[in-house]
């Protein structure tokens, strides 16, 4: 059954000549208990998309539905993981963590609380952190508070926005573990955003690619076929995982081809002689200076 | 503990004092005796220069003081007034003492004479409050107002007056302009109609100001028990003041982080929690900024409405010396003038370390 449907969105920004066709004709369904990914360029209008979904925008056109009811605003049932991370830095861990619980639990009680928070803190791993301030985490602790936060809430859907592109390598390796863990556990429905291919086979069930904007859509969808767990040293070697990564990577750049045919615009430079650049000083003689 | 002792002195602005600390923990001291010589000794051997130049120049001043008063008496009086007046001048004397800048030894005798001032005046005071004791008691047993001491107020007393001034002008700047601010910065189109008159206002001379509380004061207070020139001077100095914060206010509110502002969106909270939540702590560096200048404007402006609004302090002090034209008073004068600065100084630390504090992004937790 299909928790979220999205039926021909469109979105633009700016009015008159500055208006830019963010999206358009953007159809989508996700299913419940499934993690699709959505990858694409840099300014293909991602944030875009996810930010119509979580209710920070709405559409221009077409309806986005949650459970079949259209959306009117952002609420504690979708979960948002943000790209830079949004902890508010007066805020120390657990407060941060408490900020969501106290908004979307508001009747439970004192130590019904206390021990909620824990439980999300140390689902995190961030147990003995707890009582730092965001300051003073690394960026990999940091975007895990923030999936603490994000969980704690009990959303029915995760929304993540390019959560792990700010991070190393490394960090980023494990926390896509960790996150595909913990989503393991309780199944809800995500939806992740990103611009790597890799990290979206390795997560997702689904792989839909966004095609470059402006008037961005959504591309045809692979299907994820590997079991899970999956483990990252043994899909690098499967074929059909190099098949796959391949096939995407070759849509996303046949359409990113097509996209800088279409804006061939000529430019005409102005005739200009380029001057010699002299070195003037102050209080003193203008010294010639010899180029040649 | 050295750590903690360095940050806690950083904290205070007295950061300079962190290489002194290092030496005595034997860290390094070549290199920490160079930054305490760069740090600490250089700021004092640059003011035992200006003390040297303030001399010099009060000496020639006062030379030429003197060469003239002698051939002013010799002009209107002849050579034997002209050695009478030298001989007055070489001998000490108050009478003929030629009245220019002081030079700092005269100033330091001031200082003295002042505290001395304020001990004597302490005394009368003890002595005093024993001496009415037993009539206040009886006073207040019958429900009158208890005798208080209505003597020339100390040195001491009148830069007790200035700091209450100063301290009730900021806290009235406090409660008007930040909620001022915070309203103003959550609405652009608000921002927008009260920019140009914040503008306005915002250079007036702390003197016009004065006048204006002037006027209003004396038609809505007619109580004359109380203390109405007190009222206006600290009204004015929190008028006077209060636009930095309210400026920058309304910018920390306006300007608060975008991400912030989609959490507390995401997390649905009401209007209330937003503004507690999200937006107030999220401005508070700069508010505490703002703060900040208000009160090294406020202890700026302070002096000046002293002066006009006759209210006891430091302000009226340096007036009534000026207008006295005592012996002295040029050099009670340019003690004061170190007062007020070394208290503005103080300040403005003070308030430093509160900015410091309040502001999350250098990661002090």
């Amino acid at each position: 059954m299909a928790i979220l449907e999205l039926n021909n969105v469109s979105k633009s920004f700016g009015v008159g000549s500055n208006k830019i066709d963010v999206l358009t004709d953007i159809n989508l369904s996700v299913n419940e208990g499934e993690f699709l990914a959505i990858v694409g360029f840099s300014g293909s209008g991602k944030t875009t998309l996810i930010n119509l979904i979580n209710g920070l925008h709405f559409p221009d056109q077409g309806e986005v539905l949650l459970k079949g009811n259209p959306i009117v605003g952002p609420g504690p049932d979708r979960g948002v993981i943000f790209q830079n991370y949004s902890l508010l830095p007066w805020l120390s861990v657990y407060s941060n963590v408490k900020l969501a619980v106290d908004e979307v639990f508001p009747k439970m009680s004192r130590s019904e609380k206390e021990a909620h928070i824990l439980k999300y803190i140390e689902m995190v791993n961030l147990t003995p952190a707890r009582d730092k301030k965001p300051s003073e985490l690394s960026g990999g602790m940091r975007q895990r508070v923030s999936v603490a936060r994000a969980l704690a809430m009990n959303p029915e859907m995760l929304l993540m926005d390019e959560p792990l592109s700010a991070l190393d390598a490394l960090t980023r390796g494990s926390l896509q573990e960790e996150i595909i863990k913990i989503w393991s556990q309780n199944k809800k429905t995500a939806v992740l955003i990103t611009n790597d291919v890799d990290e979206g086979i390795l997560m997702a069930d689904r792989i839909i690619p966004l095609t470059p904007g402006p008037n961005a859509t959504l591309g045809p969808e692979f299907n994820v076929p590997f079991e899970r767990p999956r483990d990252v040293t043994n899909i690098n070697k499967d074929e059909q995982y190099k098949r796959l990564r391949n096939e995407i990577l070759e849509y996303l750049i046949e359409v990113g081809s097509t996209r800088r045919q279409v804006s061939d615009q000529k430019y005409i430079l102005p005739d200009l002689k380029p001057t010699m650049p002299g070195r003037i000083r102050l209080g003193r003689k203008k010294q010639k200076v010899k180029y040649f | 503990m050295k750590d903690k002792s360095i940050k806690t002195l950083k904290m205070f602005g007295l950061g300079f004092l962190e290489p002194l600390i290092r030496i005595f923990s034997g860290e390094e001291p070549a290199k920490n005796g160079k930054i305490f010589f760069t740090r600490a000794l250089l700021p004092l051997l640059s003011i035992f220069v200006f003390i040297a130049i303030w001399h010099a120049g009060a000496m020639a001043l006062y030379n030429s003081e003197a060469d003239a008063r002698i051939e002013k008496a010799r002009e209107e009086q002849g050579e034997e007034a002209a050695i009478a007046m030298h001989e007055c001048i070489e001998s000490g004397d108050i009478s003929c003492q030629p009245n220019t800048l002081p030079s700092p030894a005269q100033v330091y005798g001031a200082f003295q004479a002042l505290w001395q001032d304020h001990q004597s005046i302490s005394e009368k005071k003890d002595d005093f409050k024993e001496r009415v004791s037993e009539t206040n008691e009886q006073r207040e047993a019958e429900g009158l107002d208890p005798i208080t001491y209505t003597g020339r107020p100390s040195f001491l007393d009148q830069i007790g007056t200035s700091l209450k001034t100063v301290f009730a002008g900021c806290l009235l700047a406090m409660f008007i302009a930040v909620p001022i601010g915070i309203i103003i910065g959550l609405s652009p189109s608000l921002r927008t109609s009260f920019n140009w008159l914040i503008q306005i206002l915002k250079p007036v001379s702390p003197v016009v100001w004065l006048l204006l509380v002037f006027m209003i004061v004396k038609t809505v207070i007619t109580d004359p028990s109380l203390d109405k020139s007190f009222i206006i001077s600290f009204i004015s100095v929190g008028l006077c003041a209060m636009w930095a914060t309210l400026v920058n206010t309304s910018m920390g509110v306006s300007t608060v982080d975008k991400d912030f502002i989609n959490v507390a969106k995401v997390l649905k909270l009401n209007i209330g929690q937003n503004i507690f939540k999200i937006i107030l702590p999220a401005s508070l560096p700069l508010i505490f900024t703002g703060l900040r200048i208000t009160v090294s404007v406020a202890w700026m402006v302070l002096i000046a409405i002293e002066l006009l609004a006759q209210s006891p302090g430091l302000g009226s002090f340096v007036w009534e010396e000026f207008q006295n034209g005592a012996n002295d008073s040029n050099a009670k004068i340019i003690v004061a003038m170190f007062v007020i600065g070394l208290i503005g100084f103080l300040l403005d630390r003070i308030m430093l370390s509160v900015q410091n504090m309040m502001s999350f992004n250098k990661g002090m937790a």
